[in-house]
């Protein structure tokens, strides 16, 4: 018998690996026990990836939370995840903000920096460039609080880490779309 | 209207305003309340199951044969994760079902104390959705929003968990009212201009294919009648998936037969070579499509769902409707009439010539013997003698599941039942049950294999306290077929633990439980003891002894596509058809 020859992957995920896109999605919940564990675990159990999730009450009064998700796939998985999404039963809405665009989105960090003599000048003088603050400071320690974009934490970071960067609290990313409009 | 009601009042007191009149479910600790109202009336039957996978699958097969939600109650701890296997299968297959279970008093829920676990937490993956209830004043509103839940959109089951203490608390009753649910808003019509596209396309259409499924059965009677409908307008083929059989007749001229891995060879040609697929209900599971990247690949593809998630996940479609199979059906046939739409007659009729072709190859047949009763045979021998009987068909899994879709032919939705998605063996006796519970005067076979049947041959009992007359036939090859047949396919024969090995006397186990048990191995004797089967008013056990070697084909191998099938007259060599890819696949 002639060997087969290998053949193309039966699974259409595996044709378009290269094709990945990174999509930040605006999720408005029920606030109610369970809700979190609801998105996490769709993700988990269908194999999504969750680059990073924020989440906290939005409307006090009418119990609404809204969760940020950066997640990253082949166009049809982001799709497909919007639309699961969709089904769960205390879910109010879903919204690709990248797909739609004009969104703007913030990351909060804490970033804990040690040294003495002149690495604690060099950590000020980066943090003043990068509109760091100091909220905490030792004879030997600061904590700088830095909001930005993604890319500009982890640049801050970057720098951070041959002055004596001790350890990185991030809040992930929150997003919300330019303009008058709600999502 | 409210009154006051203690939460387990309350349950069997919305159970009841929602119209239900049968329950299957076992007592313990943490429901023992909600049984004591139960105790208290006779509006709601009870049917008490000997495992709670056992209430699950009877659930689901009340619902599937009566279309109403199945309901089953259990308790706390074992009783809910002893029920995970059946809502997993309910939720894959798309079966409205509510599930009220026990839990432990609000105070010790995280304690690990007796019979605790976390029911919400288990159960969300396997559920619609699920409510843990943790104050009185939200019950009411609860069971009734489950009910909604679980039969509107996409049918699914939903969870309620009760802690103790609230099945005891006092509270307001309210009763349902036409629930306009905040976030869950199933569409149930297709937008106008998809519509206009799709019938667009069906009228220029020179190979087309109806592909329908479950999702036509859930809709409801309404969904096959208009099925037939627009078959007839347009005079297209149909094929169905498994959840979808007998949403058009067996009998109608322009069924092609079930597709997929064990479809026949004209609906899976038909499939792969067509130009139109207007998929209806149905998900294109890997079960259905073989090879994705060779899948039908020069058609157009319409999908209407109710679920917008099953468009574009597996197949890449280009035109989703998103709506209600019967309201979509409605709206195709409202303009095909308004517009006065006619088709490509002449092209229509050289694709009934090519699929004639396909038809010819006669996929379905088997080597007849005098010897041995042949599986196939024994499910073509039921099927004529139970024609015209009204029968409802549960299976197990396995070969005879596939053997029964191919040789047993429906003509009405509702009359199938049978574990698609998950393919939990073990689910045909419980939700023969079921279906008997719904329809008792019905003839209501339970398709077994001899591996399956023990699974939950517990229910046996239920069936005997309920003097419920449900036939089981075994179709007995002592092996676990499908999986000395994948054996063969993949595994060079090894036959690692396929052999059921020490199988009980069927006959004489029936007889234990107070049922009748019959045997037969001569295909000569074949009908007469298929009838002694059918005219006993008992339950009847009904132990077929089968070519033991019999492969269920035609078959779609792993790995590969439509037009790639293994017939029946191609079978020596199986064991060389899948490839290294192939074999990854399940």
């Amino acid at each position: 018998m002639n060997a087969p020859t290998a053949p193309l992957s039966p699974y259409s995920s595996a044709v378009g690996k290269s094709n990945i896109e990174v999509h930040t999605l605006s999720v408005l919940v029920d606030n109610e026990p369970g809700v979190l564990a609801r998105v996490v675990g769709l993700f988990s159990g269908r194999g999504y990836n969750i680059e990073s999730l924020t989440v906290a009450e939005v409307a006090h009064a009418e119990h609404l939370s809204r969760i940020t998700i950066v997640t990253s796939g082949t166009p049809e998985a982001i799709e497909q995840i919007g639309h699961q999404l969709e089904r769960l039963v205390p879910i109010h809405k879903v919204t690709d903000l990248t797909l739609r665009g004009g969104a703007v989105e913030r990351e909060l960090a804490m970033i804990k920096v040690a040294g003495k003599g002149a690495c604690r000048d060099e950590a000020l003088r980066l943090a003043d460039a990068f509109r760091a603050r100091v909220i905490d400071a030792s004879i030997e320690s600061f904590v700088f609080e830095l909001t930005g974009n993604v890319g500009k934490i982890d640049q801050f970071i970057d720098l951070m880490r041959p002055i004596g960067l001790v350890e990185v609290a991030r809040t992930g990313v929150a997003a919300i779309s330019r303009g008058p409009n709600p999502i | 209207m409210s009154n006051l009601l203690t939460g387990a009042e309350m349950v069997v007191r919305a159970l009841q305003d929602q119209g239900v009149d049968t329950i299957f479910g076992y007592p313990g600790g943490a429901v023992l309340p909600i049984y004591d109202a139960l105790f208290h009336q006779d509006q709601i039957k009870h049917v008490l199951v000997r495992h709670e996978q056992g209430a699950a699958h009877a659930a689901e097969g009340f619902a599937r044969s009566s279309g109403k939600v199945g309901v089953l109650l259990v308790t706390s701890g074992p009783g809910a994760t002893n029920a995970i296997t059946g809502l997993t299968d309910a939720l894959m297959d798309s079966i409205p079902l509510v599930c009220i279970t026990g839990q432990v008093p609000t105070h010790l829920i995280g304690s690990d104390a007796f019979q605790e676990c976390d029911t919400v937490g288990i159960t969300r993956h396997c559920t619609k959705h699920n409510y843990l209830v943790r104050q009185i004043d939200d019950l009411a509103r609860i069971l009734h929003e489950a009910f909604y839940v679980a039969q509107n959109g996409r049918p699914g089951p939903v969870v309620i968990d009760i802690p103790k203490d609230v099945q005891f608390a006092i509270g307001a009753y309210s009763g349902p009212h036409k629930i306009e649910h905040k976030t869950y808003k199933p569409k149930l019509e297709g937008d106008a201009d998809k519509i206009a596209q799709a019938v667009a396309l069906m009228a220029g259409a020179k190979r087309p294919i109806f592909y329908t499924g479950g999702g036509i059965i859930n809709s409801g009677l309404e969904a096959s009648l208009l099925l037939r409908e627009l078959v007839g307008l347009t005079g297209f083929p149909v094929t169905s998936t498994l959840m979808g059989l007998g949403a058009y007749p067996a009998s109608g001229e322009n069924w092609l037969g079930m597709l997929g891995m064990h479809g026949t060879f004209e609906a899976n040609n038909a499939m792969h070579d067509c130009d139109l697929m207007i998929a209806i209900g149905a998900r294109f599971d890997d079960r259905i499509t073989g090879r994705l990247d060779a899948f039908s690949p020069g058609s157009k593809k319409i999908h209407v769902d109710i679920d917008p998630s099953s468009i574009n996940k597996n197949v890449k479609v280009d035109l989703g409707i998103i709506g209600d199979c019967a309201h979509v059906l409605r709206q195709m046939i409202d303009l095909f009439r308004a517009k006065k739409i006619s088709i490509e007659s002449a092209a229509l009729a050289r694709w009934w010539t090519q699929i004639d072709k396909w038809r010819a190859r006669k996929s379905l047949s088997f080597k007849a013997s005098n010897e041995v009763i042949k599986p196939q045979y024994a499910v073509q021998r039921l099927y004529e003698l139970t024609k015209g009987r009204d029968a409802y068909i549960t299976t197990e899994v396995g070969q005879h599941q596939m053997w029964a879709a191919q040789h047993y032919h429906f003509e009405e939705p509702n009359r199938w039942m049978t574990s698609g998605g998950l393919g939990t063996m073990g689910y045909g006796l419980p939700a023969a049950i079921g279906a008997q519970m719904a329809h008792p005067g019905a003839l209501v076979i339970d398709i077994a294999g001899e591996a399956s049947i023990l699974m939950n041959m517990q229910e046996l009992s239920t069936a005997a306290q309920y003097r419920l007359p449900v036939k089981i036939f075994i179709l007995n090859n002592e092996y676990m077929g499908m999986v000395r047949q994948w054996q063969e396919l993949l595994h060079g024969g090894r036959y690692s633990e396929s052999y059921s090995e020490a199988l009980p006397d069927f006959v004489k186990l029936a007889e234990a439980y107070g049922a009748h048990g019959i045997r037969c191995s001569d295909p000569a004797k074949l009908d007469e003891a298929i009838l002694e089967m059918i005219d006993t008013p008992r339950t009847v056990m009904f132990d077929c002894i089968v070519d033991k070697t019999e492969n269920c084909l035609p078959m779609i191998p792993s790995g590969k596509a439509h037009n790639e099938m293994i017939l029946p007259d191609q079978d020596d060599d199986i064991g060389t058809v899948i490839d290294a890819s192939g074999k990854m696949l399940v």
